[in-house]
């Protein structure tokens, strides 16, 4: 009896791993159909320009993926439609590489042999971190717009910059710079403080980009405090905090003990204005309308806040069965205009398409680049990060609105 | 000056609400030598009650606060029942290992009820802050300190000087010796649990006026740390603690104000380390000598 259950078991095992078989089957089958696809559309008049779309487009992470490719592909097509690039048109050459490192260096490899000029992806740090050397290796232009991890463009461990790689997408501490700058340009601080988490990597990373700005801009920073997670009591900090009379205090941690720092502040009689990163989306479900009245946080992307944002809202609708479009479609709409901006720029001066001096021309092209997206004008620093504009989103009455780009 | 005075207040705002969870854990322990360590998740299960009350159903805030002082009650007794009672003459290890499965069982319970995120308490007390020498002391600071004071004069009243009270201090002392003076020993255990739990429930309120948030973990560092006053007052002994509530409140506030908030915990349980090797029985505790 308990042979025949044992063998019952095995049998079950073995269902489930070819059931698993049979479900990936479809997925691999699925891509080469889809750059097929995208062949039969492109005449073959002039050539083409291959460019490799890498990302998670099934599996868990799925809707980031196939939000960036989409917005990719509605600027590709729209340059397609008038006319491609130097009489070239753009053919999309796309990979899935369901998130997974392995399978993105994979999926790259064959993008290599299918002789792609540049590509844009991954989706996730931990793919796109997987692909960047074997990029760099081939000095192969690659953007990604969603990738945060600072190794995406930066090897810490050699000190060494993927210079072929760039980003649409800010990095996290990039947030504490904006928040510093527009703590003197906008709300005029001589003096500020920060209370951080000190165990959170995304919070303290903020907060140490907030304190060198501050330091280069000539604002003082009067008391830096810190709390461990889990904390609900931070009077005595804040209690420290007054005592020093910051004009703002940066506090860049997550919503919920945003909310706990903004309410116990404000009992204690602090008046100085809340500044916050992204983590603070969702505060204004968590402290009273007054308490955070007049606080700011900046985020990357804010629905319908500026013309081009909503122009683009419609159009992403219009081709995509009225889906409405968020921060990373946006951002895969700016990496096929970066891309594509530079991909011009190789071509009007004449060189071989897909040849090395064609693709460093397109490297240098996103390095200098003056490309304006939809979310902000881009530009790059020594580590390939864009430095480009924040949403500011301020307290007003209990809401969290669109105050301005900055 | 002015930020001693309010750091100092703001100890003692803590402090307050650590005294009262202690006291619910002290009285416990001395009548049945049980660490009740469910007793701070019966603090989150207050706050969720008032928050279901005054969020969710609109109710004022009276009515919320109420709620949850008699939700606590009533868990406290069922809780006694169902799990302690049927132990009371099994090892003591059992019914600490009960009391723990209990901790977590709530908290849980809460998580799979209520969600795992935080819910946003509505203010339940709003009022004029109070300048005193140049610092400033909120509302809610002085409304929990008041009220902690309050609840603890009346509890030493009602142990002191009614007849439930004498009950309780007699089955303290000496269980059988009680029951053969005719103390219904159930009904004053019941009684006992229904006391902390209702402290465990005024302290909810105020820990929520003070920090507006509920969330299923909430109660237990929060338990936790009003052990450790507990033991520090000297646990079973209901002046100790109130002291070692307002001490461990008072510590947390000087240890974050010289700057050193990442270690206030650190402190807390260094606290209880020193107590156990240097005077195990606490500041207010009496030698127990044990009976073999």
């Amino acid at each position: 009896m308990k042979k025949l259950i044992s063998i019952a078991l095995v049998l079950v095992l073995v269902l489930g791993a070819l059931a698993g078989c049979g479900k990936t089957e479809p997925g691999t089958t699925a891509t080469p159909s889809a750059d097929t696809g995208a062949n039969a559309t492109a005449p073959a008049a002039g050539g083409t320009i291959k460019i490799g779309l890498l990302g998670c487009y099934t599996g868990e992470y799925a809707q980031y993926g196939l939000a960036v490719q989409n917005g990719a592909l509605m600027y590709i097509d729209k340059v397609n439609a008038a006319g491609g690039i130097n009489g070239k048109q753009i053919e999309p050459i796309i990979y899935d590489d369901k998130g997974d490192p392995t399978e993105a260096v994979t999926a790259f490899n064959r993008m290599l042999d299918d002789g792609v000029t540049a590509l844009l992806g991954s989706v996730l740090s931990g793919a796109t971190m997987a692909v960047v050397p074997e990029a760099y290796a081939a000095n192969l232009p690659m953007i990604t717009a969603s990738a945060t991890a600072a190794g995406v463009t930066y090897n810490e461990d050699e000190d060494l910059v993927y210079t072929n790689m760039f980003r649409t997408c800010f990095i996290d501490p990039f947030q504490g710079e904006k928040m510093a700058q527009y703590a003197k340009d906008i709300l005029g601080a001589r003096t500020a403080a920060a209370i951080t988490e000190t165990g959170n990597d995304y919070a303290v990373g903020l907060k140490e980009a907030f304190v060198a700005k501050c330091a280069e801009l000539g604002i003082e920073v009067v008391a830096d405090e810190g709390y461990s997670k889990g904390d609900k009591d931070f009077k005595s900090q804040l209690t420290n905090i007054n005592a020093k009379g910051a004009d703002v205090i940066f506090c860049p941690n997550y919503y919920e003990d945003d909310a706990l720092i903004v309410t116990q502040a404000r009992q204690l009689g602090i008046t100085a204005t809340f500044m916050g990163g992204d983590g603070w989306a969702k505060v204004s479900e968590y402290a009273k309308a007054e308490d955070l009245e007049g606080s700011v946080y900046c985020s990357a992307y804010a629905p319908g806040s500026t013309p081009e944002i909503k122009q683009f809202e419609t159009d992403y609708a219009a081709k995509y069965n009225g889906e409405v479009p968020g921060m990373f479609a946006a951002l895969g709409y700016d990496a096929a205009i970066v891309l594509l901006d530079a991909i011009k720029a190789a071509e009007s001066k004449g060189l071989e398409t897909g040849s090395d001096e064609y693709k460093a021309a397109v490297i240098d092209g996103m390095k200098n680049t003056s490309s304006v997206g939809i979310t902000s004008a881009y530009s790059y620093d020594e580590f390939n990060n864009p430095i480009k504009s924040a949403v500011i989103i301020k307290l007003e009455g209990g809401k969290e609105v669109f105050s301005q780009m900055f | 000056m002015s930020t001693v005075i309010s750091q100092i207040f703001n100890g003692l705002q803590s402090g307050s609400v650590y005294a009262l969870v202690a006291l619910g854990y002290s009285m416990v322990y001395g009548i049945i030598m049980l660490l009740n360590f469910a007793h701070g998740d019966i603090i989150m299960v207050g706050a969720y009650v008032a928050w279901i009350m005054i969020a969710k159903a609109g109710l004022p805030p009276a009515v919320g606060v109420v709620a949850a002082v008699v939700g606590c009650t009533l868990l406290g007794i069922t809780i006694e029942k169902v799990a302690y009672a049927p132990l009371r003459k099994s090892p003591r290890l059992s019914l600490l290992i009960t009391a723990i499965g209990i901790s977590f069982f709530l908290e849980n319970l809460a998580q799979l009820v209520m969600g795992a995120g935080a819910k946003s308490m509505p203010e339940i007390v709003s009022g004029p802050g109070l300048s005193f020498a140049g610092a400033n002391i909120s509302f809610v600071a002085m409304v929990t300190i008041v009220v902690a004071v309050i609840s603890m004069v009346l509890l030493t009243i009602l142990v002191q000087r009614t007849k439930m009270g004498k009950a309780m201090r007699a089955v303290s002392e000496d269980m059988d010796s009680a029951r053969l003076m005719g103390i219904s020993v159930n009904r004053t255990i019941s009684f006992t649990f229904a006391l902390g739990s209702a402290l465990a429930g005024i302290g909810a309120v105020l820990y929520s006026c003070a920090y507006p948030q509920a969330s299923p973990t909430m109660g237990s560092m929060l338990g936790l740390k009003a052990f450790v006053a507990a033991v520090l007052g000297g646990i079973g002994s209901i002046p100790g603690a109130m002291i070692g509530g307002f001490a461990i409140g008072l510590l947390e506030a000087f240890v974050s104000a010289v700057g050193l908030s990442v270690w206030k915990e650190g402190a807390v349980f260094a606290i209880l380390i020193l107590v156990l090797l240097i005077k195990p029985t606490g500041i207010m505790g009496r030698v127990i000598t044990e009976k073999v």
